[in-house]
């Protein structure tokens, strides 16, 4: 094997030209799918952590059909005390949980006694939303990076329209699931910024007061947010916390929760899909032009070497041996292009990541461009390049190692 | 036992609509450790006869027996490891591979047509490198020696894998007629050495004195054989 590197290295030398100009083809190649995937999917990955770790959580679970009529957060749509208690007995045994959350989710009126407009609230255990949602904090603007009972977190929208600042003094009034209205005093803690998503411009009260403005008795949340341990564990353990609640039944014999993760949450997953798509047809040119190069430049070096391969057949080479060694040429332009490609690239990456691009997503801005190569991402591109590399030497190569020796030997 | 025995070959070949017979039946036995050669004009059947019996080709009738097989009856991988066993080429135009050294292309059939530990592979190399008086060109790419030297280093590409039988077409149409003698002279000097029949085609008339056995093709028949110190009508 060896010796057909060697021959094949030389070969590629003796047409230095040719050699270095296809390389680059495939180095431009390899260039442009590794930036584009780098540069997107690290958005993709740093939009989906924003918001599953500021605001969604990994996955959540509703009563049966909340999801449905999330818009107007039925209050009748809540999980009653013992499907909580179930469901909380039932995360709190699965090792893949980090932490979960539960929450009251509710709209009403939010006052400053000199104006009054809507808000959408959340009622969180302040620790238990924290450790759900970590990068929460990170979100509040302006104040105190906690949240107690009687204070709120503003949506910074609502905050600037309402000329409301931290430490001021709001009304929230709500009404409850049996129709009776309810006010209570609240001190702004801090002022929260939005993401892009639903529930991205929500306030966060505490949840007993929640409780207390809505005059629950018993806890009746709306949601429960879950954190997992490892990320790439999400599709398993849906499927399998799927698969435990489905025999919770109410009365009626409906199952009584539902589980989703965050991407039936939120449309940014529909951009992330146009992303990976996107990605996808990055290589499939990617592999037009590694296939379309490299054919072309193995049919032309079997067409320029006929009489060089008459000899090599008339001594003796067997027609899989000389198959090997333009396969093994094509491989080896392949893997200089890879190789060239993916040194380049991170090249590129690391002056992107100095020079500190920023820029804008929804409400969101000053988002710093932070790309990462993906060693899957290397290895996968590196694997492609070389794989078609050698399926594109493949024809050339096989009417090399069929060629008769006589007719070879006789080629001008 | 004789190295080759042919009997009675003919090779039609089909030239647009036209069949050529290039060789009609031709007869003739060779012994181990000779030094044969095959002469005649242009389109006399040499080149035609040196590729039945070097397995590059097949024939259209006869029968051709070549250290004992019947190569006529090989298939395509069968005659590509027959060539690597028994026989070396040389050609008119040396055909050495151009990106290899003088060793390398020496030493090229023992890398990939024949398994041989890298020691003896050396050893081999290095004596028919000295056998061919090229030792002190062995780092030098084909592109760097003269005509007269390629063949030299084509002459010991074709004896390194010990073969039995050496089939050279023309190899001295591309030389002037001093290095010509030469190189006739080392391929002998290489039968003695190492016992190899060797077979070459050539119309060259200053160096067919040199061969032991001359064969005289015309119009695909052998018109005469000749041995040195006698001549027989064919």
């Amino acid at each position: 094997m060896g010796n057909l590197f060697k021959i094949a290295t030389r070969n590629l030398r003796r047409y230095r030209r040719r050699t270095i100009l296809t390389a680059s083809l495939v180095t431009i190649g390899v260039v442009f799918v590794l930036l584009f995937v780098s540069i997107s999917g690290s958005f993709k990955n740093m939009m989906i952590g924003q918001m599953t770790d500021s605001m969604l959580g990994h996955l959540q679970v509703h009563r049966k059909g909340f999801l449905a009529s999330i818009d107007t957060l039925p209050l009748n749509m809540n999980l009653k005390p013992q499907g909580y208690k179930k469901l909380a007995d039932i995360l709190s045994k699965q090792p893949e949980v980090e932490a979960f959350s539960p929450r009251i989710k509710f709209g009403g009126m939010f006052s400053t006694f000199v104006e009054t407009t809507n808000i959408r609230l959340n009622g969180v255990y302040p620790e238990q939303e924290l450790k759900t949602v970590p990068l929460l904090p990170s979100r509040i603007q302006n104040g105190q990076k906690t949240l107690n009972k009687g204070e709120i977190l503003v949506p910074e929208l609502l905050a600037r329209g309402m000329k409301v600042n931290v430490g001021d003094t709001v009304v929230i009034v709500a009404t409850n699931k049996d129709g009776s209205v309810n006010g209570k005093q609240f001190k702004v803690a801090g002022i929260l910024e939005s993401v892009t998503g639903p529930g991205g411009r929500d306030g966060y009260i505490h949840i007993e007061d929640a409780m207390e403005t809505l005059r629950m008795e018993e806890m009746e949340v709306s949601e429960v947010a879950i954190r997992l341990k490892d990320f790439s564990r999400l599709y398993a353990f849906t499927e399998k916390l799927d698969g435990l609640l489905s025999g919770e039944l109410s009365k009626q014999g409906k199952p009584v929760f539902e589980v989703h993760n965050w991407e039936k949450l939120s449309p940014f997953y529909n951009i992330a899909r146009l992303i990976d798509i996107m990605s996808f047809f990055m290589k499939i040119m990617l592999i037009a032009v590694v296939l379309i190069s490299i054919m072309n430049v193995m049919i032309m070096a079997v067409y320029e070497r006929i009489r060089e391969i008459g000899t090599i057949a008339a001594i003796g080479t067997l027609p899989r041996k000389i198959l090997s060694m333009f396969l093994v040429e094509g491989f080896c332009l392949g893997a200089m292009g890879a190789i060239a490609g993916n040194i380049l690239g991170a090249i590129i990456i690391v002056i992107i990541n100095h020079s500190g691009i920023t820029f804008s997503f929804g409400r969101q801005t000053g988002l710093v461009l932070s790309a990462t190569m993906a060693p899957t991402d290397v290895l996968v591109i590196s694997l492609i390049v070389i794989f078609i590399s050698v399926i594109a030497s493949l024809q050339p190569a096989f009417k090399a190692s069929r060629m008769e020796p006589i007719r070879a030997l006789r080629h001008v | 036992m004789s190295l080759i025995v042919a009997e009675n070959i003919s090779k039609d070949y089909q030239v647009g609509e036209v069949t050529v017979r290039a060789l009609n039946g031709v007869s003739f036995e060779v012994e181990p450790a000779s030094f044969i050669s095959f002469v005649g004009p242009s389109g006399s059947g040499k080149t035609t006869l040196l590729n039945l019996i070097g397995c590059l080709d097949k024939p259209t009738e006869g029968s051709l027996m070549v250290a004992g097989t019947d190569v006529f009856g090989l298939d395509r991988k069968e005659a590509a490891s027959f060539r690597g066993d028994n026989l070396g080429f040389i050609f008119q135009d040396f055909n050495l591979i151009p990106v290899l050294t003088v060793f390398e292309n020496i030493e090229y059939p023992l890398l990939m047509v024949q398994k041989v530990s890298s020691e003896d592979r050396k050893k081999r190399v290095m004596t028919l490198l000295e056998a061919v008086g090229m030792i002190d060109q062995k780092d030098k790419y084909p592109d760097q020696i003269s005509g007269g030297q390629k063949q030299r280093v084509a002459v010991a590409r074709a004896l390194v894998t010990n073969p039995k039988l050496v089939l050279a077409d023309e190899p001295t149409a591309n030389l002037d007629h001093k290095t010509a003698y030469l190189v006739i002279e080392l391929m002998k000097k290489m039968r003695d050495q190492f016992q190899t029949t060797f077979i070459f085609s050539t119309h060259d008339q200053k160096i067919v004195g040199e061969a032991e056995i001359l064969y005289t093709l015309e119009d695909g028949q052998i018109t005469g054989e000749q041995k040195k110190g006698g001549k027989k009508n064919g």
